[in-house]
């Protein structure tokens, strides 16, 4: 038995039917192809799977599809606008903040929740922050860099 | 090389990261074929049992389910995984694809179902019976040696699996001579590598051509071409090997494993692509994992700290069977067990013993780091002993820089270093005199404070092929297209450590072109069509060298081609800069731009001037490279609870020249994080059942974000004479050099309790047992 669900992706409409037990990291992955959500452990400890559901970090693979049905989802495709970079993006880039960029999709969508809730962050609140998502290439030290440097970047904007 | 082009030694950010950040590259998971069936693997709950029976009716009723497959069905079609570096004396099982009549290890591949779709996989895993007899099991590799213990493997009445030894000077005259003789039993645990993606492959036969495709998340795409065909029976010049992205590895994806083997022959049996994703719990329990070696160590030292020598029987419990380099690592260990000092006489004997567990192999490091633990924990223990300076025991027994290359007992010629100088140079940055003032002061006001350090050394970038079981060289591939961008592929497989950029710098730096004229390929057997991969901190030196060669035979080339159109002679033909001109005229000068055209349509080039501006070379490294370094650490650890909390991290590491520093510092970084977790957390845990109680990160603890210091870091530079840029490996030297420094910090804040060892990890909870005024058991 299949059910339809309907969720705004990055702002598309993405409209599926899809079995009632379909993880909402499959019907991003599966049947959306927005393939930049990653899957680490299918248990919600890595943070690989981190989306934006209605403004909130998530982990996807934790989350069925129905239930977020009507919704809106923000995925590591559809944080760059307009062609930029967005500044946690950049900052990663900027400060190498990633390695082998497995868990980076999920690491920056976190970041970008914490910026949005906390502009000014200090490097224990960003490694707070970063607790539920796991990175086993960088070491982090570079991860918590990248994040200043989006927080500062962000304030530079709005200046 | 010199720096003053721009590119080479800047700490430039990497080309590869835009794909990453905007979530648009492709790892295996991410890529689907047309017609592509999803394989599930059950797998063994006990860790040792006999297959009595397995029913697998139900499975293949069960919705979307394509076919299921037994031992029964595929082992006589799918040959045996391989073992690359058996020791002479060496017990290797038929390790089969999937278990026959027996499984030996949780985890140990039984049965694969194939279906339309990953779930539908998974739900018939359910529906497969199987009758299991459960036999009796060893998971302690001493209990395993002993007379009345279960075996493995029952066919060799044995649980040896190998033994090794390496020995060099007069023992028994040292200990003789020794004012003292100091002995540590040191156990290092098992680690599980937990790259965050697991492994995971597709594999795709093309029946009208007689090929495969196989994209799987490995750090050995070419290795895994060389040595597939033992197992599916398709020639190796029919095989294609992808790696796409990979998302992460530490040395768990330098395999061949059972599930690629099994792919790829379920492709051809199917006539359909089929991919498998190991899921978190498969990746704990059937990913090879690192370390677990047990040591008694010997050390014969003079009253004023000058080593003699050292011994160790060392126990290596490398699980239930042998992977692509299991026998090997454990050697690692032996051969660099003198570390960074001098020594009259040496001597390891290992034993390797097989246990039901999982196989042990590579992981970051691999030997090396149980070397480094041993050694510097082995120089606090002597200092402490003799009532000497930890750094003065150090400095006594280094070699002089004069005395490099250095020759080393266990046969290994150290190629440049300054020890001393790493050392002192760390001393500075760390303000050591204040910061031994501060760790009185702790002491005084009853806080438990430690200052360890580490001064390592490492061998990698493996190695000239004689001491490598399939070549150790590189290969690579430089060519001036026709419009005068330059395609640079290289044989190394890099998966996160940056090669696109690195190569990059050192090819433009060499051809004198903006280095966003070029592109790296790699990873894809029918693109980089020979290599030797990414393992043991080897592709910057020794592909880099690869790129190198390549770049002087084309410039060597094009000047002929230069000379030609420039009508001149070629010996007066200078190149610089990127522009070829005839000497004291450089304003006639010609650019790749201006050559590669003229190169392709070849209308106007000199006599027997073959066309085109393209050359592969293979680089052989004359010897292995060895960094060093030294760390300082300094920590408090809480009385009440154990916990250890880093207050101060210094580093100064030397891999000769670096070519781009931003990236050797992420390598460090992240390297230090693996020996965090090892000094302080990790540890996989089999229980006397053999059942794997860390089978998730919920039960095995890597560090988190709040987990890791502030660093301090610099650096000197000794370059390597083994190589034209004088660099060295940096992959692993941070895992390598840590542990000890972290070890060592924790024993120095609670040697006032008059505790000398503990093994790591030093959870808080080992820590409190230890301190506790009344000891809890």
């Amino acid at each position: 038995m299949k059910t339809v669900v309907n969720i705004r992706v990055n702002g598309v409409e993405q409209k599926h039917e899809v079995e009632p037990r379909t993880l909402l990291v499959h019907f991003l992955r599966d049947c959306c192809r927005l393939t930049g959500t990653h899957v680490g452990c299918e248990t919600s400890i890595c943070g690989a799977c981190t989306v934006l559901f209605e403004g909130k970090a998530v982990k996807s693979c934790t989350l069925l599809a129905v239930q977020a049905d009507g919704s809106e989802v923000t995925t590591i495709e559809g944080l760059a606008g307009d062609g930029r970079l967005h500044p946690v993006q950049e900052g990663f880039w900027e400060r190498h903040g990633l390695q082998c960029g497995y868990c980076t999709p999920g690491m920056i969508m976190m970041a970008v929740q914490l910026l949005e809730r906390n502009p000014k962050p200090t490097r224990e609140e960003i490694s707070h922050a970063i607790e539920g998502n796991l990175c086993r290439c960088t070491g982090y030290s570079h991860i918590i860099d990248a994040i200043e440097y989006a927080a500062r970047k962000i304030a530079e904007v709005k200046k | 090389m010199s720096a003053a082009k721009g590119y080479f030694g800047k700490p430039m950010k990497r080309v590869e990261d835009p794909r990453l950040i905007k979530g648009i590259a492709t790892y295996v998971d991410d890529i689907t074929l047309p017609g592509m069936l999803h394989a599930a693997v059950l797998r063994s709950p006990y860790a040792h049992a006999r297959i009595n029976n397995i029913k697998a009716d139900a499975a293949k009723a069960s919705p979307g389910v394509v076919g299921v497959f037994t031992g029964a069905d595929v082992n006589d079609k799918c040959g045996l995984v391989p073992c690359a570096s058996p020791m002479p004396d060496s017990k290797i099982p038929k390790h089969t694809v999937l278990a026959s009549d027996r499984v030996y290890f949780v985890g140990h591949p039984v049965a694969v179902v194939v279906a339309v779709d990953r779930y539908a996989a998974r739900d018939a895993l359910d529906f497969v019976e199987v009758d299991y007899d459960p036999l009796p099991v060893v998971s302690d590799p001493e209990k395993a040696l002993e007379k009345d213990s279960p075996l493995t493997h029952p066919e060799f009445r044995t649980n040896v699996a190998f033994t090794w030894s390496v020995a060099n000077g007069g023992l028994d005259a040292a200990f003789k001579r020794a004012h003292r003789v100091i002995k540590q039993r040191m156990i290092h645990q098992r680690l599980t590598p937990m790259a965050i993606e697991p492994r995971g492959c597709v594999a795709s036969w093309h029946a009208g051509e007689g090929t495969l495709t196989l994209y799987t998340s490995t750090q050995i795409p070419h290795l895994v071409r060389t040595l597939l065909p033992g197992m599916i029976s398709v020639p190796e010049n029919r095989i294609r090997i992808v790696a796409p992205e990979v998302g992460g590895a530490f040395g768990s994806k330098l395999n061949l494993y059972a599930e690629e083997a099994l792919c790829s022959h379920l492709a051809q049996r199917l006539g359909a692509p089929v991919k498998w994703i190991e899921s978190r719990r498969e990746n704990a329990a059937a990913t090879i994992h690192g370390r677990d070696q047990i040591g008694e160590y010997e050390v014969a030292v003079k009253k004023d700290g000058t080593l003699l020598a050292i011994k160790s029987k060392t126990l290596a419990d490398i699980g239930a069977y042998c992977q692509l380099n299991t026998p090997a690592i454990p050697t690692l260990t032996g051969l660099m067990l003198t570390g960074c000092y001098k020594c009259k006489a040496m001597r390891m004997d290992v034993v390797g013993v097989y246990t039901h567990k999982m196989a042990t192999d590579a992981y970051r490091g691999a030997g090396r780091p149980e070397a480094t633990y041993v050694i510097e924990r082995l120089m606090d223990i002597i200092a402490d002993e003799l009532k000497l300076d930890p750094v003065k025991v150090r400095l006594k027994n280094f070699p002089k820089p004069t005395e490099f290359p250095f020759d080393t007992l266990t046969g290994l010629t150290y190629d440049s270093g300054n020890y001393q100088g790493a050392l002192k140079k760390a001393q500075q940055i760390s303000n050591w005199n204040k910061l031994t003032k501060q760790r009185d002061a702790a002491r005084k006001s009853g806080k438990l404070f430690g200052i360890g350090l580490s001064t390592y050394v490492e061998i990698c970038a493996l190695g000239p092929s004689k001491m490598m079981s399939a070549g150790g060289w590189e290969w690579g591939c430089v060519r001036i297209e026709m419009s005068g961008k330059v395609t640079v592929i290289t044989g190394a497989t890099p998966h996160g450590q940056g090669q696109e950029t690195s190569f990059a710098q050192i090819a433009a730096d060499k051809l004198g072109v903006p280095i966003e004229d070029i592109v790296v390929m790699r990873g894809d057997t029918a693109v980089a069509h020979y290599g030797r991969d990414t393992y043991g901190s080897r592709a910057t030196v020794i592909g880099g060298a690869a790129i190198l060669m390549c770049i002087d035979k084309i410039i060597a080339k094009a000047r002929k081609l230069a000379a030609h159109l420039l009508d001149t002679k070629e010996k007066s033909v200078e190149f610089r800069d990127g522009k070829f001109s005839a000497k004291g005229k450089p304003k006639k000068a010609l650019t790749w731009k201006q050559l590669a055209p003229e190169a392709y349509v070849a209308k106007n080039i000199p006599q027997n001037w073959e066309p085109g501006l393209e050359a592969s070379s293979f680089f052989e490294p004359p010897n292995c490279t060895y960094p060093f370094g030294t760390h300082i650490v300094a920590v408090e650890v809480d009385r009440d609870t154990g916990e250890v909390k880093i207050v101060k991290y210094v580093t100064v590491d030397d891999c000769g020249h670096q070519v781009n520093p931003l990236l050797v510092e992420g390598q460090l970084q992240g390297g230090i994080a693996h020996s965090i977790g090892q000094a302080l957390f990790e540890r996989t845990v089999y229980d006397e059942n053999g059942q794997l109680l860390t089978g998730e990160f919920m039960d095995y603890a890597m560090p988190r974000a709040k987990d890791i210091p502030e660093y301090l870091m610099d650096s000197t530079v000794t370059p390597s004479p083994s190589n034209p840029m004088g660099i060295k490996g940096v992959g692993e030297a941070g895992t390598i050099g840590a542990t000890p420094a972290i070890a060592n910090a924790v024993m120095d804040a609670l040697s006032p309790l008059g505790i000398r060892h503990l093994d790591l990890p030093l959870t808080p909870e080992k820590i409190w047992r230890a301190i506790a005024p009344v000891k809890v058991k």
